[in-house]
Formats: structure tokens, C-alpha cells, sequence
């Protein structure tokens, strides 16, 4: 269901609007057009679903506050239609139009805009004030709001006695107090500081998650708009120039422009687990008999393998040496083997900067799993290296072997096959050389378009190694997808990488604030 | 007549002669309606003031003053009006003070909302500021003679002088005032629904409050700058007190009269100085 829909909206500053309108549909510029009259917004048409998180966002002068404005009718546009819950606002009386906006929208502004006479818990109720609900009633909920934001017992100071931070809680509070559909959210909290605005999105989201509203929120800041963004529309001179996910930006951007605005964005809280994960290959059912494991294994080239049940639910993994182990006991079925060990399960709506630490704790892919624990993915540890960056062969620290192609996988969809596990060496040294890697590419992330198709790069690089079997010194083992000759090639043992430890944080989190 | 370019000569000074000979029988009425309320006020303030004990007045005076501001102008309060009294102008001074009150009161009841009309629409704005500037600027005595011509002799001419001198920066600070309240905070009640009338009463007037009282208390202190003119007008108080020491070149009773105006004065705008740090705001702003 749709909340909110522009369609063609103009907003023209000056007296010729129209004329200034006009000239724009007939393909003038708004530089020729500036005599008669300011266009700052110009022919944005976007739809806003229920429940989802809208942002716009574009540099200052480009007209993301003026259209915010116009979908709370604070400005009337010169032309075109703004749609609030499926009633044009343009035709509404200014009585109408008031009840509009307690009924539905409320609003968090970039400087708070609290009222400095009244305490706080007055300012939270302020909305319902409006909505002449009785004084008792309304301190009462502006008090359970406050709760909310975490202001609990702040309710009788004055705005002037908070943090800018807590003041635009309490800009929250009083929106949120006001229970409407519809949340509006100007550069809500481009004056924090930093630590304080991750602090803010990060509660905003948390809040979302339960409370389900539509928001509209302004922002300049990409970070911000990739991070609470559903959808995003970058604007630029008045003009939408693209609407999409977080995702569609960074990988496809319509134009130089954007382009060089997603340049700098942190990717590791832009991109999910489901936006790096590769469709997991290895994987077999706990029905099945050891002896079909192991020719799986064989097939897929893998010394283990993920376990689900029929209707794919993850419930462990297997090793090679179990598989055998059982084959030779004479067991039905995988599921004395089965072991829960190393087996760690990501959301795909996981940011990628969680999947670090994960990550470089476990030798096996993260996998990922919906709601009903049903893997859908895999994300392998190269995997989420290479979404940082391009891997150069200079930095090639990770010993590699690489078997063979893998098309004749039992599972009809295999064309890649991910799968890891330790050998020989100790799990904990394996994971050591992942944490480190994970930190250096981590940080030197070049700017680079995203590549989905993970270890091509390594490939590409084609660094010649000695031909190292599974339980050499690599730790790893993988296919890559679009392998050709079976040309393996390894590297220099993980221990001459100097041992960082398997906690080691993903320092990219910082990055983007 | 005719006119001479080379030796030009506009009576205009005769227009505004005729025109007010011409009002005068007009709106004789409505004028004479205004002069029997004006007359009235300053009568009810000068027997509320003038009738109790003057001790009692001294003691009501001095607990007003700590009301609105402290022990410390109670004190000056009670030492300067007892010296009023010692000084023999007490009748003289709570005739001042009511012709004062009465001039205030009508003022700020004309100012304030002609502020806040200026303060919404530019349009009202612009024609204000030169009607302002010509009232300010206008020496007092020169439209003191037409008023005296409508009205007469007696403390309603000297009321009306006294409004039309001490009105313009009420009006200015009012406009001030709420054109500089944060257009953020306004939005912010415009984004929740609030129709202009709550606006203006819950967002705008509070938040402008401080620099309003200041206008208010501008408007005190002009009010009394021109009790002497008044007294010129043929009011009776201090300022007729000057008026005639002038005439009777009697220094004793233009120093004492003019003590008392002082005194007066002090005590005026302190306490509604004070009175303007205990506005809403304000009182967040300390807490």
C-alpha cells in the first residue's frame, strides 16, 4: 500500500511559477529560467510504501527540504501532485490539511525546533496537545515515549539542560508521541556529532523494527541514507537523478554524479550478508547416506559439507572424515555425524560490518539463514573480502588451493561451490591470517565497484603456486565459479602473517561516521 | 492661490489646521467619547492611588517591588517613596503615576497587537515605520497645541501626547520580537497541525515575551519623560509642579518635583524589568 506518491511535483520560488514550469518541460535549464523564478524542486515523481524507510538525499541547495515540505503541505507545489494516504493534498482546505498533518505525519526537524519554555515532557506531548487530548492523558504518554527514546526521567527539565542529543530524543519522542503513519525526518540528525548520530540511527532503526512507520528522512550524508535507507532517492539540483536501494546505488549508479557520491561510502553497513552471500553448493540433505556425501564431496570438491533437512533447514555440517568414518560403520544416514561445531548463521539482513568478527572466528562459510532457519546462502570468507575491494596478488597472504571446475554438482544449481574447512593446521592459526586479512583490505577498500562474483579475482591475479592438496598448509579451499583448467595454486604458509587474533575487530565500522 | 516655483510656499500647516478644525466637528463625538474614557481612567487611578493612608500605599508599592523582584527594591522602594512624601509631592506623584498608568495601559494595548499585525504581514510593516519614525521624531510640543485644540486643557491632552510619544517602540520591539522567534520552532507547530491563533499564543508570544517586556518597559520610561509636557497640557502632578516652578522661577519645587519624577522612574523600571525576567522562558533559561 502506497503512503505517500508525488507525482510530477515543481516547486517554483517566485512570482512566475508557472511560466518558470513551462520552460522546464520545454527542456530549459534552470540556470536560463533563473530570472523569472527559483526551481527547486523540479518533476520528482517517487512512491512511498507503508513501512518503509524513504530517503532523500542530495547536497544542500538541492531541494530535498523543500519536497519534504511538500508532502506535509508546508509548501503547496507550483505543479504536479503530492498523495498522502490516498488523498491529494493540493485540494485540501488549510482546516483539512491541519488535520492531515496531526492525524498522519508528524516531523523531526535538523535543529530540534523543541519549544525552550516548556520542559520536556511538555514539549513530547506537544503534539497531542494539538489533538486536544486531555493533560493527564497526554503527560502520560509523552512520559511513556520518553521512556522509549531512553529520557525516563528527564521529563522535568527544560530542552536547555539537555545534550544536543537528548534534545533531538526528544524531537523523537514528540513525534513518535504523536502516533501518526507517517514520519518525516529533515537532516534529522546532521547536527550531532558523530558518535552521537550513530548512536541516533542506530535507535531509529531499532525503533523502526517494532513500530513498522513510514519514514521519509533527509539526509546529506550517503552513510546515513545507506544505512536507514529501504529505498533512496539522490537528488541533485532539484531533480530526482535516482531512485533504489542502498544496493542498486552503490553498484549501479545512473550517472557520474552519483558515482562519485557513493565513492566514499563505508560499504561494510551498506551491504548485507544477502547482498555478498553465493548460492550455497555444498550443502546436502541428513537423509541422505554416507556414501552420497562422500561422492558429493568428491563431485563438489569440498572436504565438507553444510547439512539440511528436506525442506532446508540447516542443522549442521559434515566433515570428509566423518563422512568416511560412518561410511565405514555401516550408518544409514549423516545424522550420528553431524556435528553443530563451527557452523555459524548470519541473517541476510546482516550488515557485512558484523560479518567480519563472525567471519574470522569460524573456518567454515557463515551460513545464511531466514526466519525458519532455512539456509539461502553462504557468505565464504573470500567472499567478503573481495566485496571490499579487489584483491591485488601483491597482498596475497591467503594460501589457496584451487581444485577443479565444479558443473556436475548432484544439485542442479551448482555452479559454484564454496566450502571450507581446517585441516592440518590449527583451526585458531587459520583464523588468525582471516582476521589480519579481513583488517587490511578492510582498510585499504579501494572505491571500487562491488564485485559479486567473489574469488574471480584471485583467479584473475593468477598468482603460480605450487599445487597444494586439501591438508596442505591451506586452510582454505574453494572453487571458484568460472574456472577453467585446474590450475592450483597455494602460497606461503600462514604463520608468516604475523597473528592477529581471531577477535580482531573490523575497524571499518568507524570508517563511514 | 497661485503657485510661484521660484519662491515656493505650501501651507501645509493650514491642511492639517483645517483638517483637524474639520475632524474636530466630525468625530466630535467619538473624540469626546474618548476623553470622557481617558478622563475616567486617569480619575479611577489617581483616587486608587491618592486616597489610602500614604503610608499604606508606601507599604503596597514596596510589596509589589519585592514581588517582582527582590528584598533589595522593597527597601528602595519604601526610602523613596517615604522621601516623596517628605518631599511634599505625594499628591502630586500618584497623580503622575496614574496618568502614567492610564498612558501605558492604552499604549501597549494599541502597540502590541499593531506589532504583532506588522510582525505577519510586511505590507502592515512597511506602512507602520514611517508613521513610527513621524511620531518619534515629531517634537512633542509641536502636536501638542493641536491636541490641545481637540481636547482641551486638563490630563487628557496630556495622556494623548503621552500615548502617541511613548507607543512606537512598543510596537517596534513587539514586531522584533516575534519576527526573531526561531522559524524552525514555529514550523515545527505548523508540522503538528497548530493553527495560527496557537501558534501565536503557545510558540510565538511566549518565546518573544522577553524583548516584548523590554518594549513595554521602553514605553514606561518615555511615558514618563513626558509628565512635564504633560504638565504643559495643563495636567496636574509633577509635571505641572515643574511647569510652575518654571513660571515662578521657584528652584525649590522644580528640584523636589523633578526628585520625585527620578524616584519614580527607578522604581518603574526596575520592577518591570524584573517582571520581564520572569517570563516562561526565561524561567527555563535559569533552570
Amino acid at each position: 500500500m502506497t503512503a505517500v506518491r508525488a507525482s510530477h511535483v515543481y516547486k517554483v520560488f517566485g512570482r512566475n511559477g508557472k511560466e518558470v514550469v513551462q520552460g522546464l518541460k520545454a527542456g530549459k535549464t534552470r540556470d536560463e529560467l533563473k530570472r523569472l523564478g527559483t526551481a527547486a524542486v523540479i518533476d520528482a515523481s517517487f512512491e512511498v510504501e507503508k513501512g518503509e524507510s524513504f530517503v532523500v538525499m542530495g547536497l544542500s541547495g538541492s531541494g530535498k527540504s523543500t519536497l519534504i515540505r511538500m508532502i506535509n503541505g508546508l509548501w503547496a507545489p507550483t505543479a504536479g501532485t503530492v498523495e498522502v494516504a490516498g488523498q491529494d493534498i493540493s485540494r485540501m482546505s488549510s482546516g483539512q490539511l491541519r488535520k492531515l498533518r496531526s492525524d498522519n505525519i508528524a516531523m523531526v526537524f535538523q535543529h530540534f525546533a523543541l519549544l525552550p519554555h516548556r520542559t520536556v515532557r511538555e514539549n513530547a506531548a506537544y503534539a497531542l496537545e494539538i489533538k486536544q487530548v486531555s493533560k493527564t492523558h497526554r503527560l502520560e504518554r509523552a512520559d511513556h515515549w520518553l521512556q522509549v527514546v531512553g529520557l525516563g526521567g528527564w521529563g522535568d527539565k527544560y530542552p536547555g539542560q539537555l545534550s544536543g542529543g537528548m534534545q533531538q530524543r526528544v524531537g523523537l519522542a514528540r513525534a513518535l508521541a504523536a502516533e501518526t503513519d507517517i514520519l518525516l525526518m529533515d537532516e534529522a540528525f546532521s547536527a550531532l556529532d558523530p558518535l552521537i548520530r550513530r548512536e541516533m540511527q542506530d535507535q531509529l532503526v531499532e525503533l523502526q523494527s517494532t513500530l513498522n512507520k513510514t519514514i521519509i528522512f533527509i539526509t546529506h550524508d550517503l552513510n546515513e541514507a545507506m544505512y536507514l535507507g529501504d529505498r533512496i532517492a539522490v537528488m541533485r539540483d532539484g531533480r530526482i537523478v535516482q531512485i533504489g536501494t542502498a544496493e542498486d546505488i552503490l553498484t549501479d549508479p545512473t550517472d557520474e554524479y552519483v558515482a562519485s557520491f557513493v565513492q566514499d561510502v563505508d560499504r561494510t553497513r551498506v551491504l548485507t550478508a544477502s547482498s555478498i552471500m553465493q548460492r550455497p553448493t555444498a550443502v546436502i540433505t541428513d537423509t541422505a547416506g554416507p556414501r552420497m556425501a562422500i561422492r558429493m564431496m568428491e563431485d563438489v570438491k569440498t572436504s565438507g559439507l553444510l547439512v539440511t533437512t528436506r525442506d532446508r533447514r540447516l542443522v549442521g555440517q559434515i566433515s570428509d572424515r566423518a563422512a568416511v568414518n560412518a561410511s565405514r560403520e555401516g550408518a544409514k544416514d549423516l545424522r550420528s555425524v553431524i556435528t553443530t561445531e563451527n557452523v555459524l548463521t548470519v541473517r541476510p539482513e546482516t550488515p557485512m560490518s558484523e560479518l567480519f568478527a563472525q567471519s574470522s572466528s569460524s573456518p567454515v562459510p557463515l551460513a545464511v539463514v531466514d526466519e525458519q532457519d532455512r539456509l539461502i546462502g553462504v557468505v565464504p570468507r573470500i567472499a567478503l573480502l573481495n566485496s571490499m575491494a579487489s584483491v591485488s596478488p601483491s597482498t596475497g597472504e591467503l594460501p589457496i588451493t584451487r581444485l577443479s571446475d565444479s558443473d556436475t554438482g548432484q544439485q542442479a544449481e551448482a555452479d559454484e561451490v564454496v566450502a571450507s574447512r581446517p585441516t592440518a593446521g590449527d583451526p585458531a592459526g587459520a583464523s588468525a591470517v582471516g582476521g589480519a586479512s579481513a583488517v587490511d583490505y578492510a582498510s585499504d577498500s579501494a572505491p571500487e565497484g562491488v564485485s559479486g562474483e567473489g574469488p574471480n579475482d584471485i583467479d584473475d591475479a593468477g598468482r603460480p603456486g605450487a599445487a597444494s592438496p586439501i591438508g596442505g598448509t591451506a586452510p582454505f579451499v574453494f572453487t571458484p565459479p568460472e574456472s577453467a583448467g585446474a590450475s592450483a595454486f597455494g602460497g606461503e604458509s600462514p604463520e608468516a602473517e604475523p597473528p592477529t587474533g581471531p577477535d580482531a575487530p573490523a575497524p571499518t565500522d568507524e570508517k563511514g561516521v | 492661490m497661485e503657485f510661484d516655483f521660484f519662491n515656493p510656499r505650501i501651507p501645509f500647516g493650514q491642511w492639517i489646521e483645517s483638517f483637524i478644525d474639520w475632524s474636530t466637528e466630525t468625530f466630535s463625538l467619538l473624540l469626546s467619547l474618548l476623553s470622557t474614557v481617558l478622563g475616567g481612567l486617569y480619575d479611577f487611578f489617581f483616587w486608587a492611588l491618592s486616597s489610602p493612608v500614604y503610608l499604606i500605599m508606601i507599604v503596597v508599592l514596596a510589596a509589589l517591588a519585592w514581588l517582582a523582584s527582590g528584598w533589595k527594591l522593597a527597601v528602595f522602594t519604601l526610602v523613596g517613596f517615604y522621601l516623596i512624601r517628605a518631599l511634599d509631592q505625594w499628591t502630586n506623584s500618584m497623580s503622575t503615576l496614574a496618568l502614567v498608568i492610564v498612558a501605558v495601559l492604552i499604549a501597549v494595548a494599541i502597540s502590541i497587537p499593531l506589532g504583532i499585525l506588522a510582525a505577519k504581514s510586511d505590507i502592515v510593516s512597511t506602512i507602520l515605520k514611517p508613521v513610527l519614525d513621524f511620531m518619534q521624531s515629531m517634537p512633542a510640543l509641536a502636536y501638542l497645541v493641536p491636541i490641545i485644540v481637540i481636547f482641551g486643557i486638563g490630563q487628557v491632552p496630556g495622556a494623548i501626547a503621552t500615548i502617541i510619544f511613548a507607543l512606537p517602540p512598543g510596537v517596534r520591539l513587539t514586531e522584533l520580537a516575534i519576527r526573531q522567534v526561531d522559524p524552525e520552532v514555529v514550523e515545527a507547530g505548523q508540522a503538528f497541525g497548530a493553527s495560527d491563533g496557537h501558534i501565536l499564543s503557545r510558540i510565538q508570544l511566549p518565546l518573544a515575551m522577553p524583548t516584548i517586556m523590554a518594549g513595554i518597559n521602553q514605553v514606561i520610561m518615555l511615558a514618563l519623560s513626558m509628565v512635564v509636557l504633560a504638565g504643559m497640557a495643563g495636567a496636574q502632578g509633577l509635571g505641572g509642579a515643574v511647569i510652575s516652578s518654571i513660571s515662578s522661577l521657584n528652584i525649590a519645587l522644580g528640584v523636589e518635583a523633578g526628585l520625585a519624577v527620578v524616584i519614580i522612574a527607578v522604581y518603574l523600571d526596575r520592577v518591570t524589568a524584573a517582571l520581564g525576567n520572569r517570563s516562561a522562558l526565561e524561567r527555563a533559561r535559569s533552570a
